[in-house]
């Protein structure tokens, strides 16, 4: 039995085989794994493991090093505000305060109904266009106030 | 290097050539062979570089700075655990750059390393405190929050306290690279970086504690030990480890007689750098509340009553007159865990003042089938002498064929020399087992055998023509870097043509191999393998694997029947004047019962009197408790054992880190040592044995080791080893046989434990620590 | 719904050439990249045009007239470091495109990425043909996942149209590309830790040597470049070497992007000749600093040390002059800090940074970031004590030099120019005075 759907254990086998060595395909496979189940449960990561012809230990060495991957569920829309200096210059710690207002919730927490989370993030190569963030994989930048507001709700709307 | 072994990185110690590079450090000349470490470069000339992650033989992290030195004509300071030595090279490692670098380092890996010293284990040997008391400062500047993290339990003995941990990653490493276990890593990054157990919150691995070891600090600590003493209060007593048989070296941690644990601390023991679980943590089988603490004699009513030990003594001695004088039989089974020097003394009681050779003792190796076989004028003339092989041979072996056995379990110390050999010189493994064993990681090839024993397949090596070839599919090896366990992964057969024909062309592309073997071969099997060993290229010598601390010494000293010391034939009639002449008095001449025969005779009522020391021989063999009746039973052992339980007469013995004297692991290594605990109540066996001499009206002389060493070094063949080697704490190897011994009649009396690395019969049973691991690693 | 701000047409003073395809959605398409030139140059390398194949040592040769420097940090000749992969030998040589930009101020990697992929490709396949390789690797960072897509786009059209794999287009060289995502590790951009992470492993750098040109990628040698690095090569090699070299300066050939980012005007991705004059990039380009005026420039991404206004003002945009006057080109990052921006609070959020980013492994990095971040907190807080503007520097100092990578340099390197240059203003935080900025915000709200 795999956690995942067919089509990503037919891509995990797939991206395995595509590099010289299949233990290559390991962070890919585990960014994978985690957009299609919010996070990386110890099955997943059991099951990446058996398919690599590695140790648990040593998938869970690699989670641990990456910052984008989690081994706990983030909200369904995980809000990640830049901070770092081009957009500190241009009022991201103000989004961020104001992403935290808005949704109720802090820095790393996600909302009651699972619809959010935040994240303070570093640059993310936004850097002409600050204050930026992204939700999910989406970037969304010259941010200000009223324009964050419209995002969020605009994925408040898409559910 | 994320998991840190296998960084792309110049090897400690890669093999040198043959020309030396000469270089400078703080003005004077040095010279090294090419490829050295400048950190050991200096080391070697006494200039001393500080360093928490560079651990020799370990693969380099570069990662603690304290290294640090200044090499002209480079602008950075360099890491001197990652610098070759290089022709001219100028090296300065005192310069106040060079200070000011290494109080840094100091100073940053204290920022977040609680100065809980006072309650650490490690206070007083620790690195970090020896290193910060001579490179630190003498204030702090950091005044920020310390990180906190709760202390994590991995094991029944092993600790984790993330903020006293200062990841120099030797856990890691010696885990990994050093026990091909591989049971720790490392999570999370930067500051939150953390060491982390294999099984998320717990350790599922060998329980070596070589993770303890190696800490530098108090990050990993021992729960066997864990504040019960500070390290000043205690006596370091080397003694040799008195479970398995390979002989490693121990120091006894004791304080006011107690033995409160076994460590590696000075690491210059036989083991090197090695210990296992039994080593570091079976100690505590000396403190166990069921101790025997006074001599016991059968009463009236069937109970056994503690006694005075004159009492106890005098009702031996009254009892055996009374059967001597009635011609009875006695018969006389000695330890595989005494010293050599009570395995000599017990037989000489046994032959000399008693008059039997019903002698024996549990067997484990055919040692005598191998020194048999070695005196083949066929095996002696193909091959220069010694053909034994002492454990450090593994390290540097060039090829090693291991047949039988699992060392991993059963010889830890020689599984570490054989993955050394294999991690660090190339040495090349062949592997013939009935079984998966561990070691096929490190093997070159490994014949898995699939019908026949390998008795079946070592005479098939060594006469091919003659039958069909047992059947064996050569497998396959671990894929590089391969670091699942416990599983190994499934075994790939290779359907190879020829199966065994190609195993053996393979090794006979081999020069100087090693052939280590277990307890699988005994009588013609040996010598099928010794007649194929010759066929090999090379100086071919052997190792044969017996299961306890003096199995070996048991053999040499003549605890058999048919066998007096040195593998001398009571049958020779020249042999037993040799000893005759020794002991002052006639020896016994037709051979006698072997261990399982005895307790037949007692089944038959055919024997009178029993003396067991420190062996367990009705667990084996066991016995009608009516017939025991007529045959007078006396055990001397530390614990009361089945077969103590139906003695007539305990008597309570001291274990072997109670005792001065000399031990010889399987490879024919003789250790000595010095008494490390002491334990109220009980006695030396050979304390008992000289007694009970005495007071059968024969001086055995004072109970001293050393005297009656000196009297083995005269008398047994191999044993005129150097003293001064001895003193030194080394090993030297006995070669105990120059001439044909018999053939044992009995090979299925080698009748091996298969200890787990967790069990170690009676002693096993009664360390509480061992218990626990063992506890642990049953659970579903 | 990301959205995809439309690309602004040139600045006069751009030079464009890995930038010549932003904003035509032509490039987007094989089949519009031909239609702007693209894929000329490997022709002319591969001689698929009629011509002769270009050896490998004419095409190293070629760039190395060029006076190609890295562009993802290091400034390293290109040329060069493609010449140190041995010839011949057993085990198979890669090309890795450097893709992981993730330098704080640096946004110019994406463009080519989004609006130029075919561009890269071709440069890798141009690399691979003059080291011998047969196999290359993208490895972007794990936040661009758009640009992923669009380059798995890309590789599959060239794939389709022979461009790579087999016999690329009959010319029997042979060439494959793999595009491969990160996941969130600035530490990765560091070249050996990148090999680590596409290994699989945690992205911790290696010791050196054995540098990547003999054991990099699975052991095997190794060259890697940064994305726009590999971008500039297709021009190189079809308009030449001395072409690209007059663009520059001596030793600085060529124009690159400079991502001008933080409180200035006309923010953008501007492609200049190396040598231009920041005052000019600041000023004329990017149209004047917004809400005040300049205080201090950082030239070269977060990690190079900043120039005060007088400093920036009189500099001139290449390696060398950048190097001459205390700092590194780095990256291109230029971000730009007007007078109402606590420098307290820049250093302190600099230094989260790399605190966040240090992947741990050596000791002066990890505890050294962490204490300076802990102690800037305090100090901007409130809680600073005088000796503590001496220790920031004290720390710092034993920081620099002392590490496993560069990465205790970056974070060191800033710290320590900006308490030498702003000195009075963590001064101004003592005694308990709040942040004297603190009253108004010195971010510029978008407009």
């Amino acid at each position: 039995m795999s956690v995942f759907s067919p089509a990503t254990r037919d891509r995990f086998e797939r991206l395995a085989a595509s590099y010289p060595q299949p233990r290559s395909a390991l962070v890919p496979m585990l960014l994978y794994a985690q957009d299609e189940l919010g996070y990386l449960p110890p099955e997943a990561i059991a099951e990446i493991a058996a398919l690599l012809g590695e140790t648990e230990l040593a998938v869970r060495e690699v989670i641990g090093y990456y910052s984008m991957l989690r081994t706990a569920p983030a909200g369904r829309y995980h809000v990640q505000v830049c901070t770092n200096i081009s957009c500190m210059l241009r009022g991201g710690e103000e989004v961020l305060a104001h992403c935290q207002r808005r949704l109720g919730i802090h820095n790393r927490q996600t909302t009651p109904d699972g619809m959010f989370s935040i994240e303070e993030v570093e640059c993310m190569g936004a850097c002409a266009w600050a204050p930026a963030l992204q939700v999910n994989y989406d970037f969304h930048q010259e941010l200000d106030p009223a324009k964050v507001d419209e995002i969020l709700e605009k994925y408040r709307r898409q559910g | 290097m994320p998991e840190t072994p296998s960084k792309p990185a110049p090897a400690a110690g890669a093999p040198a050539a043959p020309a030396e590079v000469h270089f400078t450090v703080n003005g004077h000349t040095l010279a090294a062979a090419p490829g050295t470490l400048l950190i050991e470069a200096c080391r070697a000339a006494n200039i001393e570089i500080p360093s928490f992650c560079y651990y020799p033989k370990l693969s380099l992290q570069a990662a603690c700075r304290m290294c640090l030195v200044e090499v002209e004509k480079i602008p950075k300071l360099q890491t001197a655990c990652t610098t070759v030595v290089a022709e001219g090279m100028v090296v300065h490692t005192e310069t106040p750059t060079v200070h000011a670098a290494r109080k840094s380092a100091i100073e940053f890996i204290l920022t977040n390393h609680p100065l809980d010293c006072p309650v650490c284990d490690a206070g007083g040997e620790c690195e970090l405190q020896d290193m910060t008391f001579r490179y630190g400062a003498a204030v702090s500047r950091f005044d920020e929050p310390k990180r906190h993290r709760d202390e994590q339990q991995w094991s029944p003995v092993v600790y984790y306290d993330r903020p006293r941990c200062i990841l120099c990653y030797r856990c890691v490493r010696v885990c990994g690279e050093g026990m091909d276990v591989w049971a720790l890593g490392v999570g999370n990054r930067g500051i939150l970086s953390t060491i982390l157990p294999n099984h998320q919150d717990h350790l599922e691995c060998e329980e070596c504690g070589m993770c303890i070891d190696i800490c530098p600090v108090g990050a990993l600590t021992s729960g066997a030990y864990r504040y019960q003493t500070r390290p000043w209060e205690m006596q370091h007593v080397g003694a040799i480890c008195a479970f398995c048989g390979d002989g490693c070296k121990t120091t006894l941690g004791v304080r006011n007689g107690v033995i409160l644990r076994g460590d590696n601390r000075d690491k210059n023991g036989i083991n090197g750098d090695f210990l296992c679980v039994k080593g570091r943590y079976g100690t505590d089988f000396t403190r166990h509340p069921e101790r025997l603490k006074s001599p016991l004699v059968r009463d009236a009513s069937g109970e056994l009553r503690p006694v005075s030990w004159a009492y106890a003594l005098e009702t031996i001695t009254d009892r055996w007159r009374g059967i001597q004088a009635a011609h009875g039989q006695f018969g006389v089974i000695g330890s595989t865990r005494c010293s050599n020097e009570e395995s000599y003394q017990l037989q000489k009681l046994a032959r000399r003042v008693l008059g039997t050779n019903h002698v024996d003792h549990h067997r484990s190796a055919d040692f005598p089938a191998l020194f048999d076989a070695l005196a083949q004028p066929a095996g002696a003339a193909a091959q220069p002498l010694p053909q034994l092989a002492d454990s450090g041979a593994l390290k540097t072996a060039k090829a090693v064929l291991l047949v039988g056995g699992d060392p991993t379990q059963e010889h830890p110390l020689l599984a570490w020399n054989l993955r050394w050999a294999h991690r660090l010189a190339g040495a090349s493994l062949y592997v013939l087992n009935r079984r998966d064993i561990r070691l096929r990681r490190q093997a070159r090839r490994m014949a898995l055998l699939t019908h026949g024993t390998e008795a079946d397949a070592v005479r098939y090596l060594a006469a091919p023509q003659r039958g069909d070839p047992p059947q064996a599919e050569l497998t396959a090896v671990s894929p590089p870097g391969d670091k699942r366990w416990p599983q190994t992964p499934p075994s790939t057969p290779q359907p190879i043509p020829g199966g065994l024909e190609e195993f053996r062309a393979e090794l006979a592309q081999e020069r100087d191999v090693i052939i280590v073997f277990g307890p699988e071969l005994t009588g013609d099997a040996v010598q099928a393998l010794v007649r194929f060993g010759a066929s090999l290229p090379g100086h071919t010598r052997y190792i044969a694997m017996a299961d306890n601390a003096n199995s070996r010494g048991a053999a040499d000293m003549g605890l058999y029947p048919d066998l007096l010391p040195g593998y001398l034939p009571v049958a020779d009639g020249a042999a037993r004047a040799h000893f005759a002449a020794a002991w002052g008095g006639d020896i016994p001449a037709a051979p006698g019962w072997n261990q399982r025969q005895m307790v037949e005779a007692v089944d038959r009522r055919e024997l009178d009197a029993l003396y067991v020391v420190g062996a367990n021989p009705f667990r084996l063999d066991p016995v009608n408790a009516a017939n025991l009746k007529s045959c007078f039973l006396v055990v001397q052992d530390l614990f009361l054992t089945e077969t103590a339980q139906a003695a007539d007469v305990v008597l309570p013995a001291l274990s072997l880190y109670e005792k001065s004297g000399t031990v010889t692991n399987t490879c024919g290594e003789v250790q000595s040592q010095r008494r490390g605990g002491s334990f109220e109540g009980a006695k030396t066996d050979m304390e008992i044995i000289h007694a009970l001499a005495r007071l059968l009206g024969a001086d055995f002389g004072r109970p001293d080791a050393d005297r009656v060493f000196s009297e083995i070094r005269a008398q047994v063949n191999g044993y005129d080893v150097s003293l001064v080697q001895l003193m030194a704490g080394r090993g030297a190897l006995a070669v105990p046989r120059d001439g044909a011994a018999p053939r044992q009649a009995a090979p299925q009396m080698i009748r091996p434990n298969h200890d787990s690395l967790f069990t170690a019969g009676t002693l096993g049973r009664y360390s509480a620590t061992l218990n626990a691991v063992l506890e642990k690693h049953s659970r579903p | 719904m990301a959205e995809r701000p439309a690309y602004p047409a040139a600045h006069p003073a751009e030079v464009r050439v890995v930038s010549q395809r932003f904003g035509d959605p032509r490039a987007a398409t094989l089949a519009g990249y031909l239609d702007t030139g693209g894929y000329q140059a490997l022709g002319k390398a591969l001689g698929l045009n009629g011509g002769e194949a270009m050896a490998p040592e004419a095409i190293i040769e070629e760039v190395k007239k060029s006076s190609l420097r890295g562009r993802g940090g290091a400034g390293f000749p290109t040329g060069l470091k493609w010449s140190f992969i041995p010839k011949g030998g057993d085990k198979p040589k890669y090309v890795l495109c450097n893709a992981d930009e993730s330098e704080p101020g640096t946004c110019k990697d994406r463009l080519i990425l989004e609006h130029d992929p075919f561009a890269i490709i071709e440069g890798i396949t141009i690399a691979g043909r003059a080291i011998g390789a047969q196999r290359g690797f993208i490895y972007i960072r794990g936040e661009y996942r758009y640009v992923l897509d669009i380059m798995q786009r890309a590789l599959a059209e060239a794939y389709a149209a022979g461009y790579l794999g087999a016999n690329i287009r009959g010319s029997g060289f042979s060439f494959d590309i793999l595009a491969h995502t990160g996941a969130g590790a600035y530490e990765c951009g560091e070249e050996s830790a990148l090999m680590e992470s596409l290994e699989g492993k945690r992205g911790i750098p290696r010791l050196k040597p054995p540098f990547p040109a003999i054991s990099g990628l699975y052991g095997c040698p190794t060259v890697i470049n940064n994305v726009e690095t590999l971008a500039s090569v297709p021009p190189i090699i079809l308009r030449g070497g001395d072409w690209f070299l007059n663009i520059g300066l001596p030793k600085n050939g060529g124009p690159r992007l400079f991502s001008l980012s933080g409180q200035v005007q006309n923010r953008g991705v501007y492609e200049l000749p190396l040598g231009f004059p920041l005052r000019r990039l600041i000023e004329e380009v990017g149209g004047g600093v917004l809400g005040g005026s300049l205080k201090a420039v950082v030239p070269g991404g977060s990690s190079t040390p900043i120039f005060t206004a007088e400093e920036a003002l009189g500099l001139n945009l290449d390696y060398d002059s950048v190097g001459k006057a205390g700092s590194f080109l780095g990256s291109g990052g230029v971000v730009v800090i007007n007078d109402r921006t606590c420098m307290v609070r820049f250093a302190l959020r600099v230094m989260q940074f790399y605190r966040h980013e240090s992947c741990g492994w050596c000791v002066p990095c990890r505890e050294g970031t962490n204490w300076l971040q802990l102690a800037l907190t305090r100090f901007h807080r409130g809680d600073g004590r005088p000796e503590d503007v001496d220790l920031f520097t004290d720390v710092a100092q034993n920081i620099l030099g002392r590490t496993l990578c560069p990465l205790g340099d970056a974070a060191a390197m800033p710290i320590l120019s900006i308490v030498r240059k702003f000195r009075s203003e963590f001064e101004d935080h003592l005694h308990g005075r709040p942040c004297p900025f603190a009253a108004e915000s010195s971010a510029v709200p978008v407009a």
